[in-house]
């Protein structure tokens, strides 16, 4: 049985701004998230403020600049069964329907997926960790092989979201709604690292939502896609991943992003890559080069020093598969 | 949205409802204005200790009932309406041994609460019968022999008739991908991915 909380469904957006802005609060959307860490004490709720019934935050629409919105109560399974997305962003397409399973993604929201809290085991487990507000992370010491190989800092959690480095990738942007009005943020900007505060993933302030996810038109000649390796071949969080969106004319990788999953506490540009991508043909050489690059300032830990072979590979395979 | 406020006395959380219920105002409290069956809409207020009159619409029939805000579908299912076919596994998100439809989309009950299940229609393994006639889905589980110990099947067979009602036809990679939310230790999967190709043919035979 899960805990005691109070319950609120509010009327209207504001009200659940309202809501959600009290102390001890945390919104419900898909609750996937949410229920699983209530009822592992990872932390408590005084009151559960449902917002999956607001109309406003639902729907996949194209926009008038040529891109999309998609609301914050969008299912995973409707991401990744949208033929627009799966045509013009396929990395995201990919990324939605690579994460955990058919019912979790029929339940999961795109916004709850970028808002997760973090697998660690450590910090879903009895321990009272840094990010609980406690004094050391017990993978330092501990198993660590699934903890990450970038940003750590003090803290050791990898991001958990598929969808998350397909949108950075992309370069999505997320309106958030708030006690302090609206604001636009590029998805790039919204993740916290531990270096920054090591007890939030995000930069949402209490009463603080997503209300929907903006992508920007399609470049021409863009060509995106999706790479998860994980311990199983279904239902399981990745070991490594990576999500590339490039454009690419005349055969020559003219901009664009790529960016790793399951390695790092955030959603990690592979800045150096991206680098040594830029103008050049995506032959053998350039990728290997790139490939190399991705994981030039790895810091693996005792037990993850695979994933950095891991990444070397999953980013070869992923950029050939656009070549 | 602090995970520190678990820490609290009891008396802090009674204050805390309090709050909770002055930005209510008194005339939402404990008023739902959901209406049969249809898509949760206006305020609903429930304190932790209270409970909610509610409307569900469970393999076509309504039901009504109250629950306590905590309480799952599951809980509900299973300890207030007798609909036990419903497994409690993991009671995590992760087995799959709970897994209903709801507005004919695969989901763990165990995941849901029974509130936010309002105005939606949700179906069990017993939904699932013709009367006293198995189910296309069930009679290939038979036939196909797809269970050992039997406690993963329920589940197993509404995870099927979700995948089967989006993809009809679908092949082995699908069905291995469409089933993969629920988890058999008894290893039963090939059997299983055979029910579920002989639960589409039975289907589109119109024999189930």
């Amino acid at each position: 049985m899960l805990p005691q909380f109070d319950y609120v469904r509010p009327g209207s957006l504001s009200e659940a701004i309202e809501h959600g802005a009290t102390d001890g609060a945390i919104l419900h959307a898909g609750g996937i998230d949410l229920l699983g860490c209530l009822r592992d004490g990872v932390f408590t709720a005084d009151k559960l403020v449902a917002i999956a019934h607001l109309a406003e935050l639902r729907g996949i629409d194209e926009t008038r600049d040529g891109g999309l919105r998609i609301g914050a109560l969008t299912t995973l399974s409707e991401i990744a069964a949208h033929p627009l997305i799966g045509e013009r962003y396929t990395v995201l397409s990919q990324g939605a329907g690579s994460a955990a399973s058919p019912q979790l993604r029929n339940q999961g929201t795109i916004a709850g997926n970028l808002c997760q809290r973090p697998r660690c085991w450590y910090f879903r487990g009895d321990f009272h960790c840094l990010r609980k507000g406690g004094s050391m992370c017990y993978a330092v010491a501990g198993a660590n092989q699934y903890h990450c190989i970038f940003g750590g800092d003090r803290c050791y959690i990898v991001h958990p979201s598929d969808t998350a480095p397909a949108l950075v990738a992309l370069d999505a942007r997320v309106r958030i709604v708030g006690p302090s009005g609206q604001r636009v943020v590029p998805l790039d900007s919204f993740f916290v690292p531990p270096g920054q505060d090591i007890r939030r993933e995000t930069i949402l302030e209490p009463g603080d939502l997503v209300v929907e996810v903006l992508l920007p038109p399609p470049g021409m000649g863009l060509r995106s896609v999706y790479r998860k390796v994980r311990a199983r071949g279904v239902w399981d969080f990745a070991l490594a991943g990576a999500a590339a969106a490039l454009t690419i004319s005349d055969g020559r990788v003219t901009g664009g992003r790529l960016v790793l999953s399951g390695v790092a506490p955030i959603p990690w540009r592979a800045a150096e890559a991206e680098r040594a991508l830029a103008g050049s043909r995506l032959d053998a050489e350039t990728i290997r080069r790139a490939a190399q690059a991705c994981v030039a300032d790895a810091r693996p830990m005792t037990h993850n020093g695979y994933k950095v072979d891991l990444v070397r590979g999953v980013v070869e395979e992923t950029l050939r598969s656009l070549a | 949205m602090s995970e520190d406020s678990g820490k609290r006395q009891d008396s802090q959380r009674g204050i805390s409802r309090r709050n909770f219920l002055g930005t209510m105002g008194a005339g939402t409290l404990g008023v739902a204005v959901s209406g049969r069956a249809a898509p949760a809409q206006g305020a609903v207020a429930v304190a932790s200790d209270g409970t909610q009159p509610v409307t569900l619409r469970i393999n076509g029939r309504r039901v009504d009932l109250r629950v306590e805000p905590r309480w799952t579908l599951l809980d509900v299912l299973r300890d207030h309406l007798e609909l036990v076919g419903t497994k409690l596994g993991c009671a995590r998100g992760e087995c799959g041994a709970c897994t209903v439809l709801v507005d004919g989309q695969a989901q763990y009950a165990c995941m849901t609460l029974a509130l936010e299940a309002e105005g939606h229609e949700i179906t069990t393994v017993e939904g699932l019968m013709h009367g006293e006639e198995l189910g296309a889905v069930q009679q290939a589980f038979v036939e196909e022999d797809a269970f050992q110990c039997g406690y993963c099947t329920p589940g197993q067979v509404v995870a099927a008739e979700g995948l089967l009602r989006g993809n009809p036809n679908p092949d082995l990679a699908e069905i291995q991908e469409g089933m993969s939310g629920n988890l058999c230790r008894c290893g039963a999967y090939d059997h299983i991915f055979k029910a579920v190709r002989r639960a589409a043919q039975l289907k589109q035979l119109g024999t189930g």
